[in-house]
Protein backbone atom coordinates (compact mmCIF):
# COMPACT_ATOMS: atom_id res chain seq x y z
CA UNK A 1 0.00 0.00 0.00
CA UNK A 2 1.66 3.09 -0.99
CA UNK A 3 0.83 6.31 1.65
CA UNK A 4 1.78 9.61 1.19
CA UNK A 5 3.39 11.39 4.04
CA UNK A 6 0.11 13.40 4.87
CA UNK A 7 -1.98 10.23 4.09
CA UNK A 8 -0.03 8.51 6.68
CA UNK A 9 -0.69 11.09 9.43
CA UNK A 10 -4.36 11.20 8.86
CA UNK A 11 -3.93 7.61 9.33
CA UNK A 12 -2.19 8.00 12.76
CA UNK A 13 -4.04 10.70 14.11
CA UNK A 14 -7.51 9.40 13.36
CA UNK A 15 -6.28 6.17 15.26
CA UNK A 16 -4.80 8.49 17.90
CA UNK A 17 -8.01 9.83 18.43
CA UNK A 18 -10.24 7.02 18.65
CA UNK A 19 -8.00 5.45 21.31
CA UNK A 20 -8.45 8.39 23.26
CA UNK A 21 -11.67 8.53 22.79
CA UNK A 22 -12.23 5.10 23.49
CA UNK A 23 -10.11 5.55 26.96
CA UNK A 24 -11.99 8.44 28.13
CA UNK A 25 -15.36 6.32 28.35
CA UNK A 26 -17.14 7.08 24.86
CA UNK A 27 -16.26 3.49 23.76
CA UNK A 28 -18.99 1.41 22.67
CA UNK A 29 -22.17 0.43 24.18
CA UNK A 30 -20.60 -2.42 27.17
CA UNK A 31 -21.07 -5.67 25.78
CA UNK A 32 -23.34 -7.62 28.27
CA UNK A 33 -22.22 -9.85 31.17
CA UNK A 34 -24.39 -12.61 32.08
CA UNK A 35 -23.47 -15.91 33.82
CA UNK A 36 -23.41 -19.12 31.74
CA UNK A 37 -26.50 -20.86 31.74
CA UNK A 38 -27.87 -23.63 34.17
CA UNK A 39 -27.15 -26.45 32.07
CA UNK A 40 -29.37 -28.48 33.62
CA UNK A 41 -32.22 -26.59 33.81
CA UNK A 42 -34.72 -28.97 31.52
CA UNK A 43 -32.57 -31.77 31.16
CA UNK A 44 -33.77 -35.30 32.73
CA UNK A 45 -33.26 -36.31 35.51
CA UNK A 46 -32.31 -39.76 36.45
CA UNK A 47 -31.24 -41.75 39.79
CA UNK A 48 -28.96 -44.42 39.60
CA UNK A 49 -26.26 -45.77 41.31
CA UNK A 50 -22.34 -45.25 40.60
CA UNK A 51 -21.01 -48.79 39.09
CA UNK A 52 -17.41 -48.87 40.27
CA UNK A 53 -17.00 -50.08 44.12
CA UNK A 54 -19.01 -51.46 47.10
CA UNK A 55 -19.91 -48.11 48.62
CA UNK A 56 -22.04 -48.10 45.69
CA UNK A 57 -22.95 -43.83 45.71
CA UNK A 58 -26.20 -42.74 44.80
CA UNK A 59 -26.13 -40.89 41.39
CA UNK A 60 -28.14 -38.19 39.57
CA UNK A 61 -27.93 -38.55 35.47
CA UNK A 62 -29.00 -35.57 33.60
CA UNK A 63 -30.40 -36.00 30.15
CA UNK A 64 -30.77 -33.96 27.25
CA UNK A 65 -33.94 -33.42 26.00
CA UNK A 66 -37.81 -34.27 27.94
CA UNK A 67 -37.89 -37.57 26.79
CA UNK A 68 -40.25 -36.43 23.73
CA UNK A 69 -40.65 -38.74 21.24
CA UNK A 70 -38.08 -37.03 18.56
CA UNK A 71 -35.52 -35.91 20.81
CA UNK A 72 -32.80 -38.63 21.10
CA UNK A 73 -31.66 -38.66 24.79
CA UNK A 74 -28.05 -37.67 26.07
CA UNK A 75 -26.06 -38.30 29.09
CA UNK A 76 -24.91 -34.82 29.71
CA UNK A 77 -23.91 -34.70 32.95
CA UNK A 78 -23.66 -36.94 36.49
CA UNK A 79 -23.67 -35.81 39.93
CA UNK A 80 -24.04 -37.10 43.84
CA UNK A 81 -28.01 -38.26 44.47
CA UNK A 82 -28.42 -35.79 47.81
CA UNK A 83 -31.02 -38.14 48.67
CA UNK A 84 -28.96 -41.18 49.16
CA UNK A 85 -28.34 -41.93 52.40
CA UNK A 86 -24.68 -43.70 51.33
CA UNK A 87 -23.52 -40.61 50.17
CA UNK A 88 -25.36 -37.47 50.49
CA UNK A 89 -24.36 -36.15 47.06
CA UNK A 90 -20.80 -36.63 47.54
CA UNK A 91 -18.89 -38.07 45.37
CA UNK A 92 -14.90 -39.65 45.04
CA UNK A 93 -12.95 -39.14 41.75
CA UNK A 94 -13.99 -41.84 40.30
CA UNK A 95 -17.41 -41.18 40.69
CA UNK A 96 -17.12 -37.56 40.03
CA UNK A 97 -16.10 -38.51 36.31
CA UNK A 98 -18.69 -40.93 35.48
CA UNK A 99 -19.51 -38.92 32.51
CA UNK A 100 -16.48 -39.86 31.22
CA UNK A 101 -17.14 -43.86 31.94
CA UNK A 102 -20.57 -43.69 30.10
CA UNK A 103 -18.51 -41.94 26.62
CA UNK A 104 -15.10 -44.13 26.79
CA UNK A 105 -15.13 -45.52 23.28
CA UNK A 106 -13.88 -48.55 25.33
CA UNK A 107 -16.83 -49.23 27.65
CA UNK A 108 -18.59 -52.45 26.88
CA UNK A 109 -22.25 -51.70 25.36
CA UNK A 110 -23.46 -55.35 24.08
CA UNK A 111 -22.98 -58.70 24.50
CA UNK A 112 -19.78 -60.60 23.27
CA UNK A 113 -18.39 -63.85 23.23
CA UNK A 114 -15.05 -65.39 22.31
CA UNK A 115 -15.87 -69.11 21.11
CA UNK A 116 -13.18 -71.70 21.99
CA UNK A 117 -10.21 -71.42 19.78
CA UNK A 118 -11.04 -68.52 18.01
CA UNK A 119 -9.02 -64.80 18.98
CA UNK A 120 -12.09 -63.04 18.12
CA UNK A 121 -15.07 -61.53 19.72
CA UNK A 122 -17.96 -61.74 18.38
CA UNK A 123 -21.10 -59.54 19.26
CA UNK A 124 -24.12 -61.17 19.99
CA UNK A 125 -27.64 -60.27 21.34
CA UNK A 126 -28.96 -60.39 24.73
CA UNK A 127 -31.15 -63.37 24.19
CA UNK A 128 -29.01 -65.22 22.24
CA UNK A 129 -26.17 -64.62 25.24
CA UNK A 130 -28.94 -65.53 28.07
CA UNK A 131 -29.43 -68.41 26.25
CA UNK A 132 -25.92 -69.50 25.85
CA UNK A 133 -25.16 -69.40 29.64
CA UNK A 134 -28.30 -71.27 30.28
CA UNK A 135 -27.00 -73.98 28.60
CA UNK A 136 -23.70 -73.62 30.07
CA UNK A 137 -25.11 -73.57 33.60
CA UNK A 138 -27.36 -76.24 33.09
CA UNK A 139 -24.86 -78.73 31.19
CA UNK A 140 -22.40 -77.90 34.02
CA UNK A 141 -24.57 -78.54 36.81
CA UNK A 142 -25.65 -82.12 35.75
CA UNK A 143 -22.07 -82.97 35.30
CA UNK A 144 -21.20 -82.26 38.75
CA UNK A 145 -24.36 -82.00 41.42
CA UNK A 146 -23.72 -83.13 44.31
CA UNK A 147 -26.87 -84.30 45.57
CA UNK A 148 -25.59 -86.40 48.84
CA UNK A 149 -22.33 -86.27 50.68
CA UNK A 150 -20.13 -89.75 51.48
CA UNK A 151 -22.24 -90.01 54.64
CA UNK A 152 -25.25 -89.94 52.53
CA UNK A 153 -26.33 -86.57 53.86
CA UNK A 154 -28.34 -84.42 51.51
CA UNK A 155 -26.31 -81.24 50.53
CA UNK A 156 -27.60 -80.62 46.94
CA UNK A 157 -24.34 -78.35 46.31
CA UNK A 158 -23.23 -76.97 43.01
CA UNK A 159 -19.37 -76.66 43.41
CA UNK A 160 -18.04 -76.08 40.07
CA UNK A 161 -19.81 -72.68 39.88
CA UNK A 162 -19.52 -69.17 40.95
CA UNK A 163 -21.98 -66.19 40.66
CA UNK A 164 -20.63 -62.51 40.61
CA UNK A 165 -23.96 -59.84 41.67
CA UNK A 166 -23.91 -56.58 42.61
CA UNK A 167 -22.97 -54.92 45.97
CA UNK A 168 -24.99 -51.97 44.30
CA UNK A 169 -28.40 -53.98 44.33
CA UNK A 170 -31.24 -53.37 46.24
CA UNK A 171 -32.20 -55.48 49.51
CA UNK A 172 -34.95 -56.83 47.97
CA UNK A 173 -32.70 -57.81 44.34
CA UNK A 174 -30.02 -59.44 46.29
CA UNK A 175 -33.06 -61.50 47.89
CA UNK A 176 -34.11 -62.83 44.91
CA UNK A 177 -30.31 -63.21 43.82
CA UNK A 178 -29.57 -65.35 46.66
CA UNK A 179 -32.78 -67.72 46.09
CA UNK A 180 -32.36 -68.17 43.06
CA UNK A 181 -28.88 -69.11 43.43
CA UNK A 182 -29.02 -71.27 46.60
CA UNK A 183 -32.23 -72.85 44.66
CA UNK A 184 -29.32 -73.87 42.01
CA UNK A 185 -27.09 -75.23 44.66
CA UNK A 186 -24.54 -72.00 44.16
CA UNK A 187 -22.32 -71.92 47.25
CA UNK A 188 -19.89 -69.26 45.77
CA UNK A 189 -21.19 -65.90 44.99
CA UNK A 190 -20.08 -62.97 45.83
CA UNK A 191 -20.40 -58.75 44.98
CA UNK A 192 -17.54 -56.20 44.43
CA UNK A 193 -18.04 -56.06 48.22
CA UNK A 194 -14.97 -57.65 48.90
CA UNK A 195 -13.10 -56.78 45.65
CA UNK B 1 -27.49 -3.73 31.33
CA UNK B 2 -29.17 -6.70 30.54
CA UNK B 3 -30.95 -8.68 32.85
CA UNK B 4 -28.55 -10.44 35.44
CA UNK B 5 -29.16 -13.76 37.03
CA UNK B 6 -26.84 -12.66 39.59
CA UNK B 7 -26.44 -8.49 40.26
CA UNK B 8 -23.17 -7.42 39.63
CA UNK B 9 -20.81 -4.66 41.49
CA UNK B 10 -17.97 -4.02 39.68
CA UNK B 11 -17.17 -4.47 35.94
CA UNK B 12 -13.57 -4.13 34.65
CA UNK B 13 -12.52 -0.85 32.66
CA UNK B 14 -15.40 0.49 33.77
CA UNK B 15 -16.78 3.77 35.38
CA UNK B 16 -20.57 3.17 34.75
CA UNK B 17 -21.39 2.59 38.23
CA UNK B 18 -23.72 -0.80 38.92
CA UNK B 19 -26.99 -1.23 40.52
CA UNK B 20 -26.21 -1.53 44.03
CA UNK B 21 -29.92 -1.04 45.44
CA UNK B 22 -30.59 -5.45 46.02
CA UNK B 23 -29.24 -6.62 49.11
CA UNK B 24 -27.96 -10.33 48.27
CA UNK B 25 -26.28 -12.42 50.44
CA UNK B 26 -22.57 -12.88 50.19
CA UNK B 27 -21.27 -16.50 49.69
CA UNK B 28 -18.33 -17.87 50.48
CA UNK B 29 -16.28 -21.49 49.83
CA UNK B 30 -14.50 -22.88 53.02
CA UNK B 31 -11.67 -25.12 52.08
CA UNK B 32 -10.72 -27.06 55.66
CA UNK B 33 -7.60 -27.82 55.00
CA UNK B 34 -7.07 -30.20 57.94
CA UNK B 35 -9.98 -32.64 56.67
CA UNK B 36 -8.61 -32.90 53.52
CA UNK B 37 -7.37 -36.36 51.84
CA UNK B 38 -6.26 -35.13 48.43
CA UNK B 39 -8.76 -37.34 46.92
CA UNK B 40 -8.77 -34.79 43.98
CA UNK B 41 -12.87 -35.77 43.75
CA UNK B 42 -13.39 -31.59 43.31
CA UNK B 43 -10.80 -31.93 40.14
CA UNK B 44 -12.43 -34.11 38.83
CA UNK B 45 -16.11 -32.39 38.99
CA UNK B 46 -14.77 -28.89 38.45
CA UNK B 47 -13.73 -30.45 34.72
CA UNK B 48 -16.90 -32.24 34.52
CA UNK B 49 -19.22 -29.43 35.37
CA UNK B 50 -17.50 -27.11 33.49
CA UNK B 51 -17.19 -28.97 30.21
CA UNK B 52 -13.36 -28.95 29.80
CA UNK B 53 -10.84 -32.11 29.59
CA UNK B 54 -7.13 -30.60 30.61
CA UNK B 55 -4.87 -33.11 28.71
CA UNK B 56 -3.41 -36.55 30.57
CA UNK B 57 -0.11 -35.42 32.54
CA UNK B 58 2.59 -37.15 33.39
CA UNK B 59 3.98 -38.17 37.04
CA UNK B 60 6.36 -35.59 38.35
CA UNK B 61 7.24 -37.99 41.39
CA UNK B 62 4.72 -36.71 43.94
CA UNK B 63 0.88 -36.49 44.01
CA UNK B 64 0.40 -33.13 42.61
CA UNK B 65 -1.81 -33.62 38.89
CA UNK B 66 -1.39 -31.75 36.97
CA UNK B 67 1.75 -29.62 38.50
CA UNK B 68 0.12 -26.34 38.35
CA UNK B 69 -3.22 -24.80 37.38
CA UNK B 70 -4.23 -24.17 33.83
CA UNK B 71 -6.41 -22.93 31.64
CA UNK B 72 -8.22 -26.07 31.82
CA UNK B 73 -7.47 -27.12 35.32
CA UNK B 74 -8.85 -24.48 37.70
CA UNK B 75 -7.91 -25.97 41.39
CA UNK B 76 -5.93 -28.35 41.51
CA UNK B 77 -4.23 -30.11 45.03
CA UNK B 78 -1.09 -29.34 46.32
CA UNK B 79 0.73 -31.51 48.09
CA UNK B 80 3.79 -30.13 50.61
CA UNK B 81 5.75 -32.37 52.84
CA UNK B 82 6.50 -30.19 55.86
CA UNK B 83 8.62 -31.45 58.69
CA UNK B 84 6.84 -29.54 61.89
CA UNK B 85 8.49 -30.26 65.42
CA UNK B 86 9.86 -33.56 64.42
CA UNK B 87 6.70 -34.87 62.68
CA UNK B 88 6.10 -35.15 59.43
CA UNK B 89 3.17 -33.22 58.48
CA UNK B 90 1.52 -33.66 54.55
CA UNK B 91 -0.54 -30.47 54.13
CA UNK B 92 -2.79 -31.04 51.47
CA UNK B 93 -4.27 -27.43 49.96
CA UNK B 94 -7.15 -26.97 46.95
CA UNK B 95 -5.47 -24.12 44.92
CA UNK B 96 -7.46 -22.02 42.68
CA UNK B 97 -9.35 -18.17 42.34
CA UNK B 98 -9.91 -16.94 45.54
CA UNK B 99 -12.75 -14.76 44.98
CA UNK B 100 -11.09 -11.59 46.53
CA UNK B 101 -13.76 -8.68 47.96
CA UNK B 102 -11.13 -6.53 46.26
CA UNK B 103 -10.03 -8.76 43.09
CA UNK B 104 -6.67 -7.26 41.53
CA UNK B 105 -7.74 -8.91 38.83
CA UNK B 106 -10.71 -7.12 37.74
CA UNK B 107 -8.46 -3.52 38.74
CA UNK B 108 -5.53 -4.44 36.43
CA UNK B 109 -8.41 -5.43 33.83
CA UNK B 110 -8.55 -3.08 30.56
CA UNK B 111 -11.50 -4.85 28.40
CA UNK B 112 -14.61 -3.20 29.41
CA UNK B 113 -16.65 -6.18 30.85
CA UNK B 114 -14.29 -9.03 30.57
CA UNK B 115 -14.30 -9.05 34.82
CA UNK B 116 -17.03 -8.83 36.38
CA UNK B 117 -17.58 -8.82 40.45
CA UNK B 118 -21.03 -9.86 41.46
CA UNK B 119 -23.18 -8.63 44.31
CA UNK B 120 -22.44 -12.14 46.29
CA UNK B 121 -18.41 -12.00 46.02
CA UNK B 122 -18.13 -14.45 42.68
CA UNK B 123 -15.82 -12.69 40.56
CA UNK B 124 -16.06 -14.10 37.35
CA UNK B 125 -14.81 -13.94 33.93
CA UNK B 126 -16.37 -13.42 30.57
CA UNK B 127 -14.34 -15.10 28.06
CA UNK B 128 -16.15 -13.05 24.68
CA UNK B 129 -14.69 -9.58 26.18
CA UNK B 130 -11.21 -10.88 27.50
CA UNK B 131 -8.52 -9.48 24.92
CA UNK B 132 -6.13 -11.98 26.23
CA UNK B 133 -3.46 -9.15 27.53
CA UNK B 134 -2.75 -11.38 30.73
CA UNK B 135 -2.69 -8.45 32.92
CA UNK B 136 -5.35 -10.03 34.86
CA UNK B 137 -2.35 -12.68 35.87
CA UNK B 138 0.19 -9.48 36.79
CA UNK B 139 -2.64 -8.22 39.13
CA UNK B 140 -3.66 -11.39 40.85
CA UNK B 141 -1.71 -11.57 44.28
CA UNK B 142 -2.30 -15.49 43.81
CA UNK B 143 -1.21 -16.48 40.96
CA UNK B 144 -4.33 -18.13 39.54
CA UNK B 145 -5.18 -17.15 36.02
CA UNK B 146 -4.32 -18.69 33.22
CA UNK B 147 -3.93 -17.85 29.50
CA UNK B 148 -5.23 -21.02 27.03
CA UNK B 149 -2.85 -21.64 24.15
CA UNK B 150 -6.24 -22.41 22.06
CA UNK B 151 -7.92 -18.82 21.63
CA UNK B 152 -5.70 -16.67 23.95
CA UNK B 153 -8.09 -15.93 26.63
CA UNK B 154 -8.05 -16.13 30.33
CA UNK B 155 -9.80 -18.96 32.36
CA UNK B 156 -9.85 -19.68 35.75
CA UNK B 157 -12.47 -20.80 38.75
CA UNK B 158 -16.04 -19.39 38.33
CA UNK B 159 -17.11 -20.82 42.07
CA UNK B 160 -19.57 -22.19 39.41
CA UNK B 161 -21.42 -18.98 39.58
CA UNK B 162 -24.14 -20.70 36.77
CA UNK B 163 -24.61 -22.92 40.09
CA UNK B 164 -24.87 -20.47 42.50
CA UNK B 165 -27.27 -18.49 40.12
CA UNK B 166 -30.09 -21.36 40.71
CA UNK B 167 -29.29 -21.72 44.19
CA UNK B 168 -26.77 -24.65 43.92
CA UNK B 169 -23.73 -25.33 45.73
CA UNK B 170 -20.01 -25.60 43.37
CA UNK B 171 -19.40 -28.52 42.02
CA UNK B 172 -16.21 -29.13 43.74
CA UNK B 173 -17.91 -28.40 47.15
CA UNK B 174 -20.91 -30.81 46.16
CA UNK B 175 -18.21 -33.77 45.38
CA UNK B 176 -16.30 -33.80 48.39
CA UNK B 177 -16.16 -36.99 50.43
CA UNK B 178 -14.85 -35.75 53.69
CA UNK B 179 -16.42 -32.46 53.81
CA UNK B 180 -13.64 -30.42 53.59
CA UNK B 181 -15.03 -28.36 51.66
CA UNK B 182 -18.37 -26.20 52.48
CA UNK B 183 -20.45 -23.97 50.97
CA UNK B 184 -22.91 -21.44 51.99
CA UNK B 185 -22.99 -17.76 52.84
CA UNK B 186 -19.59 -16.38 54.38
CA UNK B 187 -20.89 -15.49 57.80
CA UNK B 188 -21.97 -19.41 57.90
CA UNK B 189 -18.64 -19.84 56.80
CA UNK B 190 -17.15 -18.01 59.50
CA UNK B 191 -18.80 -19.91 62.18
CA UNK B 192 -18.30 -23.23 60.77
CA UNK B 193 -14.67 -22.56 60.65
CA UNK B 194 -14.72 -21.35 64.14
CA UNK B 195 -15.73 -24.14 65.09
CA UNK B 196 -13.34 -26.34 63.10
CA UNK B 197 -10.74 -24.04 64.61
CA UNK B 198 -11.78 -24.27 68.34
CA UNK B 199 -11.53 -28.42 67.50
CA UNK B 200 -7.82 -28.12 66.30
CA UNK B 201 -6.90 -26.21 69.09
CA UNK B 202 -8.10 -29.06 71.60
CA UNK B 203 -6.40 -31.44 69.18
CA UNK B 204 -3.00 -29.30 69.72
CA UNK B 205 -2.79 -27.38 66.70
CA UNK B 206 -2.53 -23.56 68.81
CA UNK B 207 -1.80 -21.65 66.10
CA UNK B 208 -4.92 -22.99 64.20
CA UNK B 209 -6.85 -20.33 62.26
CA UNK B 210 -8.90 -18.56 59.75
CA UNK B 211 -7.27 -17.28 55.93
CA UNK B 212 -9.44 -14.54 55.63
CA UNK B 213 -6.77 -12.14 54.10
CA UNK B 214 -7.63 -8.35 54.84
CA UNK B 215 -5.10 -7.36 52.09
CA UNK B 216 -7.32 -8.04 49.45
CA UNK B 217 -10.33 -7.26 51.49
CA UNK B 218 -11.12 -10.75 52.19
CA UNK B 219 -11.81 -13.58 50.30
CA UNK B 220 -14.74 -15.50 48.77
CA UNK B 221 -12.70 -18.69 49.23
CA UNK B 222 -11.42 -19.23 52.35
CA UNK B 223 -9.21 -22.24 54.13
CA UNK B 224 -9.04 -23.12 57.73
CA UNK B 225 -5.39 -23.99 58.41
CA UNK B 226 -3.48 -26.27 61.42
CA UNK B 227 -0.60 -23.30 61.12
CA UNK B 228 -2.79 -20.20 60.43
CA UNK B 229 0.60 -18.26 61.31
CA UNK B 230 2.54 -19.38 58.81
CA UNK B 231 0.32 -19.56 55.26
CA UNK B 232 3.59 -20.44 53.64
CA UNK B 233 3.86 -23.74 54.75
CA UNK B 234 0.88 -24.77 52.39
CA UNK B 235 2.38 -24.91 49.24
CA UNK B 236 3.39 -21.21 49.06
CA UNK B 237 0.45 -19.53 50.22
CA UNK B 238 1.23 -15.59 50.48
CA UNK B 239 1.15 -14.82 54.34
CA UNK B 240 -0.72 -10.96 53.56
CA UNK B 241 -1.61 -10.72 50.09
CA UNK B 242 -2.15 -7.29 48.75
CA UNK B 243 -2.24 -5.95 44.76
CA UNK B 244 0.83 -4.95 43.50
CA UNK B 245 1.58 -1.46 43.74
CA UNK B 246 2.32 -1.03 40.24
CA UNK B 247 -1.29 -2.16 39.18
CA UNK B 248 -2.72 0.18 41.49
CA UNK B 249 -0.21 2.96 40.18
CA UNK B 250 -1.29 1.84 36.67
CA UNK B 251 -4.77 1.84 36.84
CA UNK B 252 -5.28 4.72 40.08
CA UNK B 253 -2.55 7.43 39.64
CA UNK B 254 -1.34 7.14 35.93
CA UNK B 255 -4.89 6.41 34.87
CA UNK B 256 -6.21 10.17 35.25
CA UNK B 257 -2.97 11.87 34.29
CA UNK B 258 -3.36 9.77 30.74
CA UNK B 259 -6.57 10.86 30.78
CA UNK B 260 -5.64 14.47 31.38
CA UNK B 261 -3.08 14.38 28.95
CA UNK B 262 -5.03 13.49 25.98
CA UNK B 263 -7.84 15.82 26.82
CA UNK B 264 -4.76 18.65 26.75
CA UNK B 265 -2.93 17.55 23.42
CA UNK B 266 -6.65 18.01 21.84
CA UNK B 267 -7.33 21.10 23.20
CA UNK B 268 -4.15 22.18 22.42
CA UNK B 269 -4.46 20.94 18.53
CA UNK B 270 -7.56 22.73 18.34
CA UNK B 271 -6.39 26.38 19.68
CA UNK B 272 -3.31 25.77 17.26
CA UNK B 273 -5.83 25.37 14.58
CA UNK B 274 -7.96 28.75 16.14
CA UNK B 275 -5.03 30.73 16.10
CA UNK B 276 -2.56 29.35 13.64
CA UNK B 277 -4.99 27.73 10.90
CA UNK B 278 -3.72 24.60 9.00
CA UNK B 279 -0.49 24.58 7.13
CA UNK B 280 -0.57 26.18 3.53
CA UNK B 281 1.67 25.46 1.00
CA UNK B 282 1.82 27.89 -1.75
CA UNK B 283 0.94 26.76 -5.25
CA UNK B 284 4.12 28.63 -6.29
CA UNK B 285 6.22 25.86 -4.00
CA UNK B 286 4.30 22.66 -4.85
CA UNK B 287 4.65 23.09 -8.10
CA UNK B 288 8.15 23.51 -7.71
CA UNK B 289 8.53 20.25 -5.68
CA UNK B 290 6.22 18.31 -8.23
CA UNK B 291 8.79 19.76 -10.42
CA UNK B 292 11.45 17.86 -8.68
CA UNK B 293 9.94 14.57 -8.28
CA UNK B 294 9.26 14.31 -12.00
CA UNK B 295 13.12 14.71 -12.60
Amino acid sequence: MQLTRRQFFKVCAAGMGGSSIALMGFSPAPALAEVRAFKLARATETRNMCPYCSVSCGVLIYTVGDKAKNAKPDIIHIEGDPDNPVNRGTLCPKGAGLLDMVKSPNRLKYPQVREPGSAEWKRISWEEAIERIAKHMKADRDASFIEKNEKGITVNRWNTFGFLASSAASNETGYLTHKVLRALGCVAFETQARI
Amino acid sequence: MALQSLDITRRSATTTPAPALRQTTEVAKLIDVSACIGCKACQVACMEWNDIRDEVGNCVGVYDNPVDLSAKSWTVMRFAEVEEGGRLQWLIRKDGCMHCADPGCLKACPSPGAIIQYANGIVDFQQENCIGCGYCITGCPFNIPRIAKEDGKAYKCTLCSDRVAVGQAPACVKSCPTGALQFGSKEQMKDYADKRIKDLKMRGFEKAGLYDPPGVGGTHVMYVLHHADRPELYSGLPPDPSISPLVSLWKGFAKPLATVAMAAVALGSLFHYVIKGPNEVSKKLEDELEKEEST
